[in-house]
């Protein structure tokens, strides 16, 4: 009885020196420089979102006029109206849309069923494959030999009679090794017994994995699967290097192309770049405003999970 | 009878089986567990074909390709020439200026950018109000998640000097009313634009481990340190950094090893704005712009130069590898 009232005096004085005390001056200044500088940071992040909004549904004269800075200026629809009734559009938005899907579909697949088998030590050459995995994040090869990789899958895909080039961005990009080494790493964290309790009751590793693994290190799997899905929603590079139709090509290398395409008007005449009532480059901000809003509507939900998934704890081997 | 008769043939087996030797065994294992391969497969298959192959075929860099049908391309049944594509290059003065300029942008990026995301969850943890850090934090995160063309757009539009037919963007248009000129198009400004750029996409997200390194320190120690009058910056140098000690080296030694391999496609885009390519070539751009877009490419001098890159890049991991494990217990692997 003593003791408690006595625990309960200190845990009063510990309480009484930290939350309520005052806090030292330069504790004062920190916290006050720490506000500041994060609001402004983050403001910072936020304004070129903004900015492109507001540009895509602003006059096209204030917006050349640089008069756009934060909120839109003469109100128009015209740049996105332009946009949605541009087929081409619509063909290189479902093809993002495509190879995000199942793009996601195949990374996920295979990350989690190597992951998984990754993370058991009755793997024969357990170890060499898990050096294996690693050592292709040190040590890549370049653009050229990818190049070389990409023209012979091209004409596999072509021989068995797969022309739609959709399938070998797809296929090119399996896996990262970070990803499938977060969850091997959850993979690992999860209890031994209940592994063991599973085997009794006659669960085979398929069963093990997909009811107990994955259910268990549902945060690491979210994660991993938003960072897969957002790689292959921005992927550019390889789809422009390698996809030569151009009914394959997804949204962001049309967005590229139709840059390209204004810088060359910019230097030649000034003209072409009032478009009726919208700026060429509203035009170009509401192509954005469509390639950043999926990521806007799954953000919310999936952004609670990084803390808990993006442990590094460890990529050691 | 039947039972005396099964006893020494369950005893003959299991001798047999001791006698089959470490690898029957194992092999034994492997039967059983046939469905852990199957599961490994895919994602083996996977590294082989698109990790381990381009990376044995980078042995064009010795050959003189001539591109057939066979497996590979030919990259394995052209003739060798020794290191003459090495030879070619090294002797190229556009090579050692992307190889320069490769160096440079990375350790800017090091120099600025390892630090920044530090800072900022030091700040992030110094925010009481639980609401507004998280309001805060999912705003810094955000720009992580927009493509690379996205943001290089944003960077080129909002730095656009301004023509006789448009206003300046609306970056330029502060930087121009300091008088410092173009400085999209401003050779001298291309690594810092990079720079900034890549902080502002990635410091938010990068905060992430730092944040939670920070938060694993005990309250105790803060509460130790302010008793023996600490003010808040010895706070930060004697109890916040030697908590967060083995994060930070980790997190060090992760960003050594992508020191040369950092974003050719970040580069490559924005040098579509610039138009400069004096600061701004690397060596993958310069594989990707001049090498590929030769009439007759020469595979092999362009494999040299990725060759040449992932080799060093590989050389700096192990070696700050090397000095983590020296001055610290915390190494990655």
């Amino acid at each position: 009885m003593a003791d408690k009232t006595n625990a309960k005096g200190l845990k009063r004085n510990i309480k009484g020196s930290s939350g309520s005390a005052k806090l030292d001056t330069s504790e004062l200044i920190f916290k006050i420089v720490a506000y500041f500088f994060v609001s402004i940071f983050a403001l910072m992040c936020l304004y070129p979102l903004v900015y492109a909004l507001s540009a895509s549904i602003s006059a096209g004269a204030d917006v050349l006029a640089g008069k756009v800075l934060l909120f839109p200026i003469g109100f128009q629809l015209d740049a996105f109206a332009s946009v949605i009734n541009n087929k081409l559009f619509w063909i290189s938005y479902s093809n993002t849309f495509f190879v995000t899907l199942y793009g996601t579909v195949y990374c996920m697949g295979l990350s989690i069923l190597g992951g998984y088998a990754l993370s058991k030590k009755r793997l024969v050459g357990h170890s060499l494959f898990n050096f294996l995995l690693i050592f292709t994040m040190w040590f890549s090869a370049g653009v050229i030999p990818m190049h070389l990789n990409y023209q012979a899958t091209r004409s596999i895909l072509t021989s068995i009679g797969i022309v739609d080039q959709k399938w070998l961005i797809v296929l090119a990009m399996g896996m990262s090794a970070y990803n499938v080494i977060l969850l091997r790493n959850a993979f690992e964290s999860v209890p031994k017994e209940i592994e063991e309790a599973a085997t009794v009751d006659g669960a085979n590793d398929f069963q093990i994995m997909s009811k107990i693994y994955v259910p268990m290190s549902k945060a690491t799997v979210a994660t991993v699967g938003l960072f897969y899905g957002i790689s292959r929603w921005n992927g550019y590079f390889w789809a422009m290097k390698e996809v030569d139709n151009a009914y394959d090509l997804p949204l962001q290398v049309i967005i590229q192309t139709q840059i390209s395409d204004m810088q060359e008007q910019m230097a030649e005449n000034g003209a072409s770049l009032i478009n009726g009532t919208y700026a060429a480059q509203s035009l170009i901000y509401a192509m954005i405003i469509f390639a950043i809003v999926p990521i806007l509507i799954i953000y919310p939900f999936i952004q609670k999970y990084f803390a808990a998934g993006v442990n590094l704890g460890g990529v050691k081997e | 009878m039947a039972v005396a008769k099964s006893l020494p043939k369950a005893t003959e087996e299991e001798i047999q089986s001791m006698e089959r030797g470490y690898w029957r065994q194992k092999f034994h294992d492997m039967l059983t567990d046939w469905r852990l391969y199957v599961m490994f497969f895919p994602l083996f298959f996977f590294l082989v074909a698109w990790k381990y192959f381009p990376i044995a075929s980078m042995i064009v860099s010795f050959k003189d390709l001539q591109i057939d049908s066979s497996f590979g391309g030919g990259a394995f049944t052209s003739d060798f020439i020794g290191f003459d594509s090495f030879l070619y290059l090294f002797g190229r003065t556009e090579f050692w200026t992307a190889f320069r300029n490769t160096f440079a942008l990375s350790f800017y990026g090091l120099l600025f950018g390892f630090p920044f995301p530090i800072i900022l969850a030091l700040f992030f943890s110094e925010i009481r109000n639980k609401w507004y850090r998280a309001v805060v934090q999912v705003f810094t995160y955000l720009p992580k998640f927009i493509s690379l063309v996205v943001m290089t757009t944003m960077v080129g539009m909002l730095l656009q000097p301004s023509t006789q037919y448009s206003e300046a963007g609306a970056l330029a248009f502060i930087f121009e009313s300091m008088g410092s000129g173009d400085i999209l198009h401003n050779p001298a400004a291309f690594r810092s634009i990079f720079t900034v750029s890549g902080i502002w996409s990635d410091a938010g997200y990068g905060s992430i481990v730092y944040f939670a390194a920070i938060l694993g320190i005990s309250p105790t120690n803060y509460e130790a340190a302010r008793i023996d009058g600490a003010n808040k910056m010895q706070q930060v140098r004697y109890v916040t950094f030697p908590g967060m000690a083995p994060t930070l080296i980790i997190m060090l030694i992760l960003k050594m090893g992508q020191l040369l391999t950092i974003g050719y496609e970040k580069v490559f885009l924005l040098q579509g704005f610039t138009q400069d390519y004096t600061t701004s070539q690397t060596v993958s751009t310069y594989v990707i712009n001049v090498i590929m877009k030769q009439a007759n490419m020469n595979q092999g001098v362009g494999a040299a130069a990725d060759m040449f890159n992932s080799l060093l890049s590989m050389l700096l991991v192990l070696g700050s590898n090397k000095i983590a494990r020296k001055v610290s217990t915390t190494s990655l692997f």
